[in-house]
């Protein structure tokens, strides 16, 4: 007889398969957030699974910071066109222009904050009620508790200790005017599991992921690429290393690692054998406080 | 994580277990969770410094492993775990996600929610307490939610001088308390999470037990027979219908197998409206599937033109589910305002969205004893009772012992959109 058992992976994949089916079923004005980063790569692919040979029910939402990484934003637009799907800009820049925010000033600054604005500016001026990004639970603890349809309230703010509960895999849509919802298909998936999937559907990814020769300064113990638009303090001096991005976000705080690895199976051997968490490694922004991510997502962050 | 060799190894065949730990930080589940996790290597450095950091700057005398599981402000601060937290672990042959449940008596909505998914539940007991209220609790609770495997971890042995008649004597009376409850599959360990005695590694204190360590035990289980793998049901989630000349006729029915073996070639009956049809093709993105089975997401694609919708269920002509609005449950009751007879709740079964009132409320389970309070006239926070309820549309189900999926629904107040109700249906007409 034979065994009706799937491998891990793929049960991951049949999952975040139904999760997008569901959320494009129960709501009316979903949108993919996609940040030009492996996690979102692998959300356009499950989207492929889930509703191909049609195109997809939602569009494809960018937040651009405008201090990404040129080789994210090259990838986006080649992919995008690829799929065939419809491309949304919410732009940072744009939001700093009309004075909804205002800029950070001086060596540290950061727009990473910004993009909060930008993107529920984007959710209501669109009336997305459902947006899938591609946050994942074993990324920080705050998100370990994370619903897979994520409420948030008519300011886009997450209640963690109000969270409707989530049984078996009825997901719970319904949502009142203004609100809406976070959906996370790949909540359950690692950092290797990603990885592994990378490898497995042989998906191409922006070329910082693998190594090359960059330059870099040091600060607070993490490598940050050199840019125009980031202040360097006097003791920061630029040196060439030869480095990769674990994940891909704002420049400003995005940090990179040393890494020779340049093939899949060369970053796979690498998180496994990894002793620090992605976040923990390259994040500036999940460090400020114990909490720091807990309380950017109270504040409606992705 | 062994060695990145070993796990490489990982990514042809290695299975998902999704596993809940019952018990309190006074049974040492914390430990017991974090012990597997340190000893599986999967706590990274800057995990365990921060938990070292926080733990010192508290002034805990001992890393306070705890500190890895409660990720939200208010729980650190008052030191309690108010939400079910998911935490993952793999090893070369399974990947483990677990879903971590506070076991205080306020919290029975989190251990339904995260005992919902799981293959296999953990009960922790404190060796020196041996069976206590919470045990029949949480064996109560697992039974009900009809989790396939049941391990009883016997813990702090060391705190008993590793005493065979003490675990003899705990493993009897758990034997006693399970022989009335519906469990099939159980397993007794016994064990030191905070030393590591036989939660990974073999323990040299225990020469009088046999089984295997707990981590030997989640990589071995079998589970292959978890979903019920007889009875076709196919609930239709969603319909592909590509708007573009090159698939003007493509009319594909998506879904996620929710029970039995689908081929290609079955005659199949739709419900409720009971037109027949054959499966011409099952598809993928990946390409046709010659039979598709539970968990997969698939597309079927039928015979005939047949009116099918999102709430539809495919499966056998002479296997049928149950179809009806007049339902029997057994329901966790999840919110603040009370079940009470004749409310109407927004209700979801599989993919179908209805409406249900209570048309009755046959008892109150008391969840430490099992006992059964009759004439009661509503359900509060964290009460197990058996309902009667009406559906506003037919839904087709089966029994929650049977499937899981189909036999399971969740009631939302439709005032507040929150889930307040977490339902297992019962076979029995009244």
């Amino acid at each position: 007889m034979p065994s009706y058992l799937l491998d891990h992976l793929s049960a991951l994949e049949h999952e975040a398969v139904h999760i997008l089916r569901e959320m494009a079923a129960e709501r009316e004005r979903p949108a993919l957030l996609f940040s030009g980063g492996k996690d979102s790569i692998v959300l356009l692919r499950l989207a492929e699974k889930a509703f191909r040979p049609a195109r997809f029910p939602f569009p494809i939402v960018h937040v651009d910071t405008g201090h990404n990484f040129a080789e994210a934003i090259e990838y986006r637009d080649r992919r995008v066109k690829e799929l065939g799907e419809r491309l949304i800009v919410a732009s940072v820049e744009e939001s700093i222009r009309k004075g909804r925010v205002v800029e950070e000033k001086g060596p540290r600054a950061s727009r990473n904050r910004l993009q909060t604005t930008a993107l529920l500016d984007c959710i209501e001026e669109h009336q997305f009620d459902a947006c899938i990004g591609g946050g994942r639970r074993d990324e920080e603890r705050a998100r370990a508790k994370e619903r897979i349809f994520s409420h948030r309230d008519e300011f886009g703010q997450w209640d963690p200790k109000n969270q409707r509960p989530e049984l078996w895999s009825l997901y719970n849509a319904r949502l009142r005017k203004g609100e809406h919802f976070r959906v996370f298909p790949i909540s359950n998936w690692t950092e290797l599991d990603v990885w592994m999937y990378v490898k497995r559907e042989q998906l191409e990814l922006p070329s910082i992921y693998f190594s090359h020769t960059r330059e870099v300064f040091l600060r607070d113990g993490m490598l940050y690429a050199a840019a125009d638009f980031i202040q360097r303090l006097p003791n920061e001096t630029l040196t060439k290393e030869v480095v990769r991005f674990r994940t891909v976000g704002d420049m400003s705080c995005t940090g990179a690692v040393r890494s020779t690895a340049s093939t899949i199976d060369e970053v796979i051997a690498e998180v496994a054998a990894s002793r620090v968490t992605e976040r923990g490694a390259t994040r500036a922004d999940d460090r400020f406080t114990e909490a720091a991510m807990e309380d950017r997502k109270k504040e409606g962050y992705f | 994580m062994s060695s990145s060799n070993e796990l490489l190894a990982m990514q042809s065949g290695a299975e998902l277990l999704r596993f809940s730990t019952c018990g309190s930080v006074d049974d040492g589940k914390s430990t017991l969770i974090g012990r597997l996790l340190y000893d599986t290597k999967s706590i990274f450095e800057d995990q365990l410094q921060h938990v070292e950091d926080v733990s010192r700057r508290r002034g805990d005398e001992y890393t306070n492993l705890a500190l890895l599981t409660d990720g939200l402000r208010a729980e650190r601060e008052q030191g309690i775990t108010i939400d079910v937290a998911y935490r993952y672990f793999a090893t070369p042959r399974r990947k483990f996600i677990i879903a971590d449940t506070p076991g205080h008596v306020q919290y029975t909505r989190n251990m339904v929610t995260g005992a919902s998914t799981a293959n296999l539940a953990i009960v922790l007991i404190d060796a020196r307490q041996g069976v206590v209220e919470q045990t029949r609790r949480h064996s109560l609770i697992t039974s009900l939610l009809r989790i396939p495997h049941l391990v009883f971890a016997i813990n702090k042995m060391d705190l008993v001088a590793w005493d065979e008649a003490v675990y003899r004597r705990i493993e009897n009376d758990i034997r006693g308390l399970a022989a009335r409850l519906d469990v099939r599959d159980l397993c007794f360990i016994p064990m030191s999470a905070l030393h590591g005695d036989n939660v990974v590694n073999r323990s040299d204190k225990t020469p009088w037990y046999a089984g295997p360590p707990l981590l030997a035990h989640l990589e071995s289980v079998f589970i292959a027979s978890d979903y019920n793998l007889i009875d076709v049901r196919f609930p239709v989630q969603w319909v592909v219908r590509p708007q573009s000349p090159e698939y003007h006729d493509y009319r594909g029915y998506a879904g996620q197998v929710a029970g039995g073996v689908l081929r290609t070639g079955d005659e199949v009956v739709v419900l409720p409206s009971g037109i027949t049809s054959k499966i011409t093709k099952i598809e993928t993105f990946d390409g046709p599937v010659d039979e598709a089975f539970p968990p997969m997401s698939v597309v079927v694609h039928l015979d005939s033109d047949v009116d099918v919708s999102r709430g539809d269920m495919i499966c056998r002509p002479n296997n049928r589910p149950i179809v009806g609005q007049d339902l029997e449950a057994m329901i966790c009751w999840m919110t603040d305002k009370p079940l009470q007879p004749r409310a109407k709740y927004a209700l979801k079964h599989t993919t179908r969205n209805t409406r249900a009132m209570i048309t009755g409320l046959q008892y109150r389970m008391d969840v430490n004893t099992g006992h059964r309070t009759e004439g009661v006239n509503e359900l509060g926070l964290n009460d197990i009772g058996r309902i009667s309820l009406r559906t506003m549309t037919p839904i087709c189900y089966d029994e929650y012992r049977r499937n899981r999926t189909t036999g399971s629904f969740i009631l939302v107040d439709e005032a507040t959109n929150a889930t307040v109700g977490a339902g297992m249906l019962l076979s029995e007409q009244r």
